[in-house]
């Protein structure tokens, strides 16, 4: 890797990216194939959402991240186990790929007692403290903040800490986005902005909503946040992007703003396709599914034999029975009995 | 001419039409206003009568729009800008409470800031705790805003239009969960006023007083305490600012019992104001304590198993009757319910919204 990456002490230049960034780097063969299985994994995950919420019983808003994938992953691959993820509305794949439990999700989508958030979230607002995802809410940009918060808190109790923030194209449109960007910029603060630029904001194109020429990566820079954009939907481009950004940020050299261009294959909300509603072109959806984050990946480490097929296939069976017994666990929990309903509105005001 | 019956949603949709049509300096605004989805069909196809210059989308910038659509009203245009969820509105907040209650007022008079803000509130299918707030009390607490929440859909069209043409900033609080419900409603450029309760049932035993959904479900309790033989006047509340003092004085003064519910927390919300408020002036008429219904002081939960324990129905209200009256009697058997949970207000809905 270019010397340049491993330099310890707070940076004050801005430095010129390309040189440290090579494109052919890869990483290690054992990453490749873990990101790979977490980017399926994922999928997976997603896929029976999609199969069972026709059944009426995940009675709460999801937002599915199929074709949104190599993100959480590429990024995730560099998070260590203190590090901190926030995530807004569509957090099932930041989650699942900062290691949140896979159980206590699906049974929060069901709200049983046993879901991260005792069924009191839903899809929206998951958590695992243990895994240093703390967690989702689905105001725009809200969580944006906060994680820049317990940046600066890490940083003022000397705790190596790298946040990663998750967000939508159109979140940043909101004040908070850039006020957050610019305390993070202005105290050099350890956080990676990670913003997952779909194209839409549920059915609204972007240029209604911002500037044509000017992509959000643009807005990184002025507040003194370093920035760089790349294909969301090749993972092993997140990977390079992602581990440059999670260095800086660890080192204390300055925030980092990674701009991802990826897309939602299903409907803003929900389980179903939506092209019929015609905000966008059919042909549009079909060239990104195209670009199948998940199979393109699975294509190209056949390919670089790296992974091979009866290992693929291990794989696969493996995460579908971890999948079922995720369902089975959520499915067979109980719900939280009345007494939760007062419970916890403030710290040790227990109803038992 | 027979009457025309259209749902509340619609109504919403052809007050807008109106307002639209009657002055080219009415425009209306909104994340996916003009979107193939239409705020819940309540924009809906408006942008084809309109063009894309009135019927407008805007980026995910609450704060800053609202403060965009006061800078154009206080220069001559009628803004109406619409929020999916009351929640996302709370992003105004500055705007509304520091600028757009007071500009008139602040500036001795001089300036006017014809604002309509339309806020839904979220309910069902796990909405939870940042999709579903119900938080017109705190508007109604700022001198200078008009806070209303029309209950059916003649009121729905009717009180929009008085909105557009009203000089001072006007918040109306739609409740999801009436867009299905229908009424009659005329054609036209028809005018509801902005303030003034109405009587939708008349009864002696007791007044059941109801903002939005409420009133509806007031007088679904209504139907069940008939069938104990207790009489109920139901009456729809629709302002918050100001309070019909009057209709609902006239009514105590004959029930001599006060029930009022509405759909935001019953702490420091709008059933506190109004119970206070017919207390003052009724004082005498009063023969037990008003009873205040509203939702209890947690947040909203997302999982049904909770939901459905924190919103008060017509079953509840009736019970608080009942024991308001010091009646023993038993309220009629629990209809069957196709329901799975009463998280949605009818079968037609299958999530997610
Ligand atoms: C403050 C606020 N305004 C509006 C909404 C409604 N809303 C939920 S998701 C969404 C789209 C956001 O788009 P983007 O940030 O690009 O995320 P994506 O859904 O594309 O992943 C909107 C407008 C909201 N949740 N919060
Ligand atoms: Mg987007």
């Amino acid at each position: 890797m270019a010397g340049s990456m491993d330099q310890q002490t707070p940076d004050t230049q801005p430095r010129p990216v390309v040189t440290v960034l090579d494109s052919t780097h890869r990483a290690e063969a054992d990453v490749r194939i873990a990101m790979y299985r977490e980017a399926l994994r994922i999928r997976l995950v997603e896929d029976e959402i999609v199969a069972r919420y026709g059944e009426q019983e995940m009675r709460c808003p999801t937002h599915m991240c199929i074709g949104q994938e190599a993100p959480p992953v590429g990024v995730s691959a560099h998070l260590q186990p203190q590090d901190y993820v926030f995530s807004a509305h569509r957090s099932h794949g930041h989650y699942l790929a900062k290691g949140g439990d896979l159980k206590a999700m699906i049974a929060e989508l069901y709200g049983r007692a046993t879901g991260c958030a005792s069924g009191k979230g839903g899809s929206q607002h998951l958590i695992d403290m243990d895994a240093g995802f703390l967690g989702s809410a689905p105001i725009l940009a809200s969580t944006i903040s906060v994680g820049v918060g317990a940046a600066w808190a890490a940083r003022r109790r000397g705790e190596d800490r790298v946040v990663a923030i998750y967000f939508g194209d159109g979140a940043t449109e909101e004040g908070a986005f850039h006020e957050a960007l610019n305390f993070a910029g202005v105290n050099r603060l350890p956080v990676v902005f990670v913003c997952e630029n779909n194209l839409y904001s549920v059915h609204s194109q972007l240029d209604m909503r911002q500037p044509a020429h000017r992509t959000v990566k643009e807005i990184g820079p002025v507040h003194g946040v370093e920035a760089l954009s790349g294909d969301g939907n090749d993972i092993d481009e997140v990977w390079r992007l992602g581990r440059y950004a999670v260095e800086r940020a660890r080192s204390g050299a300055n925030p980092v703003l990674l701009e991802f261009f990826t897309y939602r294959w299903k409907e803003h909300c929900g389980p179903l396709e939506d092209g019929h509603l015609g905000y966008r072109s059919e042909e549009e959806i079909e060239s990104w599914r195209k670009r199948c984050p998940v199979t393109t990946y699975a294509q190209r480490l056949s390919e670089e034999q790296v992974l091979g097929d009866e290992a693929a296939q291990a794989m696969r069976a493996e995460i579908d029975a971890e999948v079922a017994q995720a369902f089975e666990f959520a499915k067979s929990s109980p719900f939280p009995e009345l007494a939760e309903l007062d419970r916890d509105v403030f710290p040790g005001r227990g109803a038992i | 001419m027979g009457e025309r019956v259209i749902t509340y949603g619609e109504a919403l949709r052809e007050g807008q039409a109106e307002c639209l049509r009657a002055d080219p300096d009415t425009y209306l605004i909104g994340l996916g206003v003009p979107g193939p989805t239409g705020i819940f069909g309540t924009t809906k196809g408006l942008v084809d009568e309109f063009g894309p210059d009135r019927v407008l989308d805007m980026p995910s910038s609450e704060g800053g729009m609202s403060g965009i659509a006061l800078g154009t009203s206080i220069c001559g245009l009628r803004p109406i800008i619409v929020h999916m969820r009351v929640d996302f509105a709370v992003l105004s907040m500055e705007t509304l409470v520091n600028q757009a209650a007071k500009w008139h007022y602040m500036y001795g008079g001089k300036m006017r800031a014809p604002l309509t803000v339309r806020m839904i509130i979220g309910r069902g299918w796990g909405q939870g705790p940042q999709h579903s707030q119900s938080l017109q009390a705190w508007f109604a607490h700022v001198p200078g805003l008009k806070v209303v929440m029309p209950a059916t859909a003649k009121d729905a069209k009717g009180m929009l239009i008085s909105a557009v043409e009203d000089d001072a900033p006007v918040i109306l609080f739609e409740h999801r969960w009436l867009y299905g419900v229908t009424g009659e409603v005329d054609e036209g450029y028809t005018k509801e006023p902005l303030d003034g309760a109405r009587v939708l049932r008349t009864g002696r035993d007791v007044t059941l007083a109801g903002y939005s959904y409420m009133a509806l479900e007031s007088l679904r309790a209504a139907q069940l305490l008939e069938q104990v033989g207790v009489d109920a006047e139901v009456i729809d509340l629709r302002s918050l600012t100001p309070i019909d003092t009057a209709t609902l004085g006239a009514s105590v003064g004959k029930t001599g019992h006060f029930v009022v519910s509405d759909t935001g927390h019953a702490a420091y919300g709008a059933v506190s104001e109004v119970a206070s408020a017919v207390v003052e002036r009724n004082f005498a008429d009063l023969k037990r304590a008003p009873v205040r219904i509203g939702l209890p002081d947690v947040p909203t939960p997302t999982t049904p198993a909770l939901a459905d324990h924190f919103y008060p129905g017509p079953r509840e209200i009736a019970q608080q009757v009942l024991d308001l009256l010091g009646s023993d009697r038993q309220l009629p058997p629990e209809a069957e319910d196709p329901r799975p949970w009463k998280d949605v207000p009818d079968m037609s809905f299958t999530g997610p919204y």
